[in-house]
């Protein structure tokens, strides 16, 4: 009983840290049709520059909040720096976001060093909680709040506001949006941004979890592109259910049947978008 | 008279191949301008020029006066250029609501200036889809809500492409006295049309492409009047 009940939170958690990631990767996948590949690289930056904060300030969500800001700062830069010389060309835009993530890689093992850094959970919350006699990891239930919390904030963003409806005009056509004056440009800076911030931050939370450790970034991003091909590209409940989705096939499919991780992982996806090249909420074919 | 937009020696090429040869024309403001033309003469590459998908490879576009020639679509836009295109490309996935929220541009020195209310009142009917996906419109729904789109951004020239393409006829009519009410509150308008009768109805002045070059440009009159002209360039109708 125990044990599923973990696993189950494992998974969960898992789920609540992959949609931090994927969600900023379907949407900036989604309005400029890049495939950001130093997505992954974000994550595991955020993770670092959060740690280095809890040097000096012990508050994990203070360090996720500078974690955050600092990955926003660094995604506008590199989005109006390296990728928007390159607009129109998505291949080389999506070179340049790999190139970029071997030279985050290679900077973080200069900075902080080839040893996994454990990050510790906040004294508040080490404690199990007791329900029935059974022990319910407390961290982990709040890593799943703060992804619920931040779906819905998501949500309202971009469903019940003219800048989300905004977004989602430029997904559905990005020319002709531009062609009624939606500052497609400027929206652009803003996703990405906003993308980056979420996955820095989902570095640090995840932090007392998965640690942050060379190769974080490579674990993560392939879980993150799986994610958005199953939910959709661009599609805010496809990154919600396939987070929580992939989530759950990752942990129970590493636990139960370990030698097959890999198959588990990816046969849904094939049988996806064999059969719905869209994703299952998405619009466009990947 | 004022300009309202004039084209000036404009050549547009896609890629190797050269679309428009030196099209010159002039639109002057309240007045509707017919774009008349064979199919690839040319005429939505000359809109897709002036909105800014396909900047020219030289000549001059002015919007009152003002080049806007290397401009970017969204400043287009909002310096008061309103496109319905081809094919009505409204955003599927937004609400009624949303596809005319987005398109709202504030603009001053417009004496009407185009509100939710006002294009419900232009279109009655979409009173009631307000909170319904725009995919889900039929062909003549989609096709007011790309007029209605393009009206909230408060154009002071609107290009249309092909607005009857593919309607009931019904609907044609009711697109063509929308045409007619808007020409009657002033607005300018650069009118693509295959249905040359609709076109030749509303137009102040005519031009014909043919092979991306000017062939013709006068008044409508003289077009309605001379039946060799629209049989040579436009097809027997």
């Amino acid at each position: 009983m125990q044990y599923w009940i973990i696993q189950t939170l494992n998974s969960l958690a898992l789920g609540g840290l992959l949609f931090l990631l994927a969600a900023g990767f379907s949407l900036i996948f989604g309005l400029m049709r890049i495939a950001n590949l130093t997505h992954g690289s974000l994550y595991m930056l955020g993770a670092y520059v959060g740690i280095s904060v809890l040097k000096y300030v012990p508050n994990l969500w203070l360090a996720a909040i500078i974690g955050g800001l600092v990955m926003a700062l660094f995604g506008g830069l590199v989005e109006r720096l390296i990728l928007r010389p390159l607009a129109g060309n998505a291949l080389g835009q999506v070179l340049v976001t790999l190139g970029i993530s071997f030279i985050v890689a290679d900077l973080c093992l200069i900075v902080w060093g080839g040893d996994p850094i454990p990050v510790p959970t906040p004294p508040a919350l080490q404690q199990p909680i007791l329900v029935g006699g059974v022990a319910f990891p407390t961290y982990r239930l709040v890593v799943l709040a703060i992804a619920v919390a931040t779906a819905l904030a998501l949500y309202l963003l971009m469903d019940r506001t003219r800048i989300g409806a905004m977004i989602r005009a430029g997904v559905d056509d990005m020319q002709m949006a531009r062609a009624v004056g939606i500052p497609v440009s400027r929206l652009f800076t803003a996703v990405f941004c906003l993308g980056a911030a979420l996955a820095g931050a989902g570095g640090i939370i995840g932090g007392p979890i998965m640690s942050a450790y060379p190769g974080l970034d490579a674990d993560m991003l392939p879980l993150a592109l799986i994610v958005v091909m199953l939910g959709g590209v661009g599609s805010l409940l496809g990154a919600f259910v396939g987070s929580f989705l992939i989530g759950a096939i990752y942990t129970f499919g590493t636990a139960l049947l370990p030698d097959l991780a890999y198959v588990i992982l990816f046969l849904p996806m094939i049988v996806v978008i064999a059969f719905r090249p869209t994703g299952l909420f998405g619009r466009q074919s990947v | 008279m004022t300009e309202a937009l004039s084209l000036s020696g404009i050549d547009a090429l896609y890629g190797e191949s050269h679309v428009l040869h030196q099209v010159s024309f002039n639109l002057n403001a309240g007045r509707v301008l017919a774009l008349l033309g064979r199919n690839g003469a040319g005429k939505t590459t000359c809109m897709s020029t002036i909105i800014g998908f396909l900047p020219p490879r030289a000549g001059e576009i002015r919007l009152f006066g003002e080049a806007i020639g290397k401009l970017s679509p969204e400043t287009i836009s909002r310096k008061g250029v309103g496109f319905v295109p081809q094919g009505r490309r409204i955003f599927p996935s937004l609400t009624v609501q949303e596809n005319l929220a987005v398109s709202r541009q504030k603009r001053k020195g417009v004496a009407m200036p185009w509100t939710l209310e006002r294009v419900i009142e232009l279109f009655p009917r979409m009173k009631n889809r307000l909170q319904q996906l725009a995919g889900s419109l039929s062909g003549g729904e989609q096709q007011m809500l790309a007029i209605g789109r393009a009206l909230m951004g408060n154009p002071r020239v609107l290009l249309m492409d092909e607005p009857s393409e593919g309607l009931a006829p019904l609907i044609v009519a009711e697109v063509g006295r929308t045409l007619l009410r808007l020409k009657q509150e002033g607005q300018s308008i650069v009118l693509v049309e295959q249905n040359i009768k609709l076109a030749l109805g509303l137009a102040d002045e005519v031009v014909i492409l043919n092979t991306g070059r000017v062939a013709f440009s006068g008044s409508a009159g003289q077009v309605r009047s001379d039946q060799a002209l629209i049989t040579q360039h436009l097809g027997v109708f």
